[in-house]
């Protein structure tokens, strides 16, 4: 449990520079050695509304955010007024001198003394912070340098020189306030968010395709690949629509490519037509779908986990599909490589389903191990037994994919119900050795789940059960529980297929079980009752478009419990 | 050489003389005049009569859903740049499910030949209006008449500067083989709008009804976007056919060959130090 750890809420409006001083505070503590999770919260605007970025801080490893605020960075007058109730005891706040901060525990910033003109005050703000948490000044002054380096000397000392005296500045100041970590020993870590954690995983797969049609918060997914992916060779393209996005990268995929696609709930909507087509045309894709509370528009920047039934039962007919629900980085990166061997292995659409919380949360990560990574399987590119059959029916459903325009063998894709050559058929006999040769490959990928993680005592008096990112507010939850009863938590990273014989006994040994979930309806909770028949009447949901956080679940249990 | 006959004879499932057939056959020639085998090209289609050309010519094929024939194309061709991919759909399927692929597919520009089997009615379901039907044609599904304005496919891509843009006649077969062979050594995208009878289903525009008013330009300078503009509203007693309007302009980039592309694993390992 995070007994040290720290809440730091930067506050604002969009376009005022919060996310910018964020991420470099959060980069400043990842290289000081310590852990950190990022929580933002932002509204569907360009300029103005209201914005947090919250960086929690700690000696050991966070699993999720926090509600109560140590550090309230407010950068207009209106975070004071929405936030300062969730100051805790013993909190700072940090404002410019121009906001009223009378009466509080405060480092009333003199923006107008320490920075020559406005461009710079965020500047000022980030060594008030820094100083605050007691970061090096060396390491702020180094990540300055690489942000503003391209902008030229005049630029960086410019900036230097407004941190340096703002820095300095907080050590005359007369506050009670104190910060003083321990770093950790694993210096060199990332610090990264689900959506860079997701690309960085699929480029660790050889995905070198993504087609996309912007929509938050999936975006970052695709802004990655491109970022990092496309100087080494990947292909790209923002097309007219999801729609065209799916269509693109099916089309891709069948000529070679190693595809993804990402968007979120509204923008998947119009992808299902083609998620069918994958899995008729037995084309492997990877499709990202970062969640957004809907429906329809919804809450557009904020977190939900209600697009599960839309995933899983996606699609017009009958297709095999996995479903990875990542509950770190780690998972992001890792269950998306992942995906793309089981997208080539089964022939077939392979799924990520994050969420916002997840996707805009930033946290330190031990570099991802390259050298360990398994194999991922590739299509082949030459045929020399005899006649090629795109469909050939196979005792594991799945037949020989040969790349088009490698050999001298023809590659027939169809949409239709075919014939092992792809020749259209509506005979009886054809369709049924079609359909179930498909579906035979949900064998594979059920051999191949992954199953839930068990944390805590057994047989518990309750059991919390949850999916994705929801898992940190559980721990959490678990350990800060100072009642009587005994906890434990089951986390699922894949949500489909759902192997029994992995969880049941979990389920039937604990006294109750609690189904925790990002949604109004326990779409998971039914699933389990639909798989196992295993009924979770408990639960605590939370659909205010808001992260799941430990006080949270906390309270649910005091209601049940 | 490659012959006409490697690309092989099938069964259809076109009505006897349907205009189909001589589009298939002159796509055959075309492709065999070019030397080019079965298995140097793809074709991508959607869904409708049309639309199951490929499943009567031997070659690569990609026979995708209504309308969603472009993205397909044009993902098939973000990996593989090197291969000819012909796109074969009918008026339904690439103007109206299709419609906003269309626009963007030739804004973006990639070298794509589309062979549009425009026979201003929907066959496959039975004879409804379709994107190009005029506006009074009488169906069942319109029984007082359509009441939207055909679409004008050759004067929307001439207004949008397309890179190539063509109208052809299944009853031409030498015109339409001699197009789409143009078309197809056209770099960049490249339309051929291809008029064909309905003989099922559209009793309005026949065979007869094209014969009479079609022409095949001979003085026209493709190159001259303002006469193309002119032409391409020429649809009525007299309708001409050639390629109307034609620029050179730049192709939409690419690499190499996605199936053989790797990432070098120092290079990954970089990537991940950015985000130290």
């Amino acid at each position: 449990m995070p007994e040290k750890s720290i809440n730091i809420v930067i506050g604002g409006a969009a376009g005022q520079g919060l996310v910018t001083i964020g991420q470099l505070l959060s980069k400043a503590i990842t290289r000081a050695g310590h852990h950190l999770l990022v929580t933002q919260r932002y509204m569907s605007r360009v300029r103005g509304g209201h914005n947090t970025y919250a960086i929690r801080m700690g000696e050991e490893d966070l699993l999720g955010g926090t509600e109560s605020i140590d550090i309230l960075a407010a950068l207009n007058a209106e975070t004071l007024e929405k936030h300062l109730d969730e100051v805790g005891e013993g909190g700072l706040v940090v404002a410019g001198a121009d906001l009223d901060t009378e009466g509080l525990n405060a480092l009333r910033i003199p923006y107008k003394e320490l920075s020559p003109k406005p461009l710079f005050y965020n500047t000022a703000m980030l060594g008030v912070l820094g100083r605050a948490v007691n970061i090096d000044l060396s390491i702020l002054e180094e990540l300055l340098k690489q942000t503003f380096g391209k902008k030229g000397d005049e630029v960086v000392e410019a900036n230097l020189e407004v941190l340096r005296k703002a820095y300095a500045w907080v050590s005359d100041q007369d506050h009670d306030f104190f910060c003083d970590f321990k770093s950790n020993d694993s210096k060199g870590r990332m610090m990264l968010n689900g959506n860079e954690a997701i690309g960085l995983g699929a480029l660790a797969a050889g995905c070198n395709f993504v087609s996309f049609y912007p929509m938050t918060p999936s975006t970052g997914v695709a802004m990655t690949l491109i970022a990092k992916g496309a100087p080494l060779g990947l292909q790209y393209e923002q097309v007219e629509d999801e729609i065209a996005a799916m269509n693109m990268a099916i089309g891709a995929s069948y000529a070679g490519a190693r595809a993804l696609v990402t968007t979120s709930g509204g923008g998947f909507a119009l992808m299902e037509e083609a998620v069918s087509l994958a899995g008729v045309s037995e084309t492997p894709l990877v499709c990202v779908v970062v969640q957004r509370p809907g429906p329809a528009t919804g809450l557009p920047t904020r977190t939900e986990q209600a697009d599960l039934n839309l995933v899983l039962y996606s699609g017009h007919g009958e297709l095999p599909r996995a479903i990875f629900a990542p509950a770190t980085p780690e998972d992001c990166f890792y269950l998306t490589h992942r995906a793309f061997d089981l997208a080539e292995t089964y022939q077939t659409p392979i799924f990520i389903l994050s969420e916002q919380y997840l996707a805009d949360s930033y946290r330190d990560v031990e570099p991802f191990n390259l050298d360990d990574l398994p194999e991922v399987a590739g299509p082949l590119l030459e045929w020399k037994e005899g006649e090629y059959k795109r469909y050939a029916v196979t005792d594991d459903g799945i037949s020989p994919r040969l790349i088009p325009g490698f050999s001298e063998a023809l590659v027939r894709a169809d949409s239709h119900t075919h014939e092992e050559n792809s020749k259209i058929s509506e005979d009886k006999t054809v369709r049924v050795a079609q359909n179930s040769k498909r579906l035979r490959k949900e064998s594979g990928l059920f051999e191949e789940v992954i199953g839930p993680d068990y944390y805590g005592t057994d047989n518990p008096d309750a059991l919390l059960v949850c999916w994705g990112p929801t898992l940190g507010a559980c721990l959490e939850a678990m350990d800060r529980y100072d009642g009587d009863k005994s906890l434990a938590v089951l986390h699922f990273k894949q949500v489909y297929p759902l192997r029994e014989e992995q969880f049941l006994d979990y389920l039937e040994d604990a006294d109750r079980v609690i189904d925790v979930e990002g949604n109004a309806t326990a779409q998971f909770a039914q699933l389990i009752a639909r798989e196992t028949g295993f009924m979770m009447p408990d639960r605590i949901l939370r659909y205010d478009g808001r992260a799941m956080t430990w006080e949270y679940v906390l309270k649910g249990l005091s209601d049940i419990l | 050489m490659v012959s006409i006959e490697e690309y092989g004879e099938f069964e259809t499932a076109w009505c006897p003389g349907c205009g189909n057939f001589s589009i298939i056959k002159s796509l055959k020639q075309a492709l065999a005049e070019q030397d080019l085998a079965p298995h140097d090209i793809i074709i991508s289609s959607g869904i409708g009569q049309a639309a199951k050309l490929p499943h009567y010519i031997r070659c690569n094929m990609f026979n995708g859903l209504h309308g969603r024939s472009l993205p397909v194309a044009q993902g098939i061709k973000m990996a593989n740049p090197e291969m000819p991919v012909i796109v074969t759909s009918g008026d339904g399927c690439s103007y109206g499910e299709g419609g906003n692929h269309f626009l963007a597919a030739i804004r973006r520009n990639m070298d794509l030949t589309v062979l549009v089997h425009d026979n201003q009615i929907y066959g496959l379901t039975k004879g409804q209006a379709s994107p190009t039907s005029a506006r009074g044609h009488v169906t069942k599904a319109q029984p007082e008449g359509n009441r939207s304005d055909g679409f004008n496919p050759v004067a929307t891509t001439v207004a949008m500067r397309a890179s190539f843009v063509a109208r052809a006649f299944s009853g031409e077969p030498e015109h339409l083989v001699a197009t789409i062979k143009e078309a197809m050594a056209h770099k960049g995208f490249s339309l051929v709008d291809i008029l064909q009878p309905c003989v099922s289903f559209n009793k309005v525009n026949t065979f007869a009804w094209y014969k009479e008013r079609t022409y095949i330009l001979e003085d026209h300078d493709p190159t001259d976007w303002a006469a193309a503009m002119t032409l391409s509203e020429e649809f009525d007693d007299r309708i001409p056919l050639g390629v109307i309007y034609r620029e050179d302009k730049p192709v939409f980039g690419h690499g190499g060959r996605l199936a053989e592309h790797g990432y070098d694993k120092n290079d990954l390992k970089a990537v991940l130090q950015s985000y130290t």
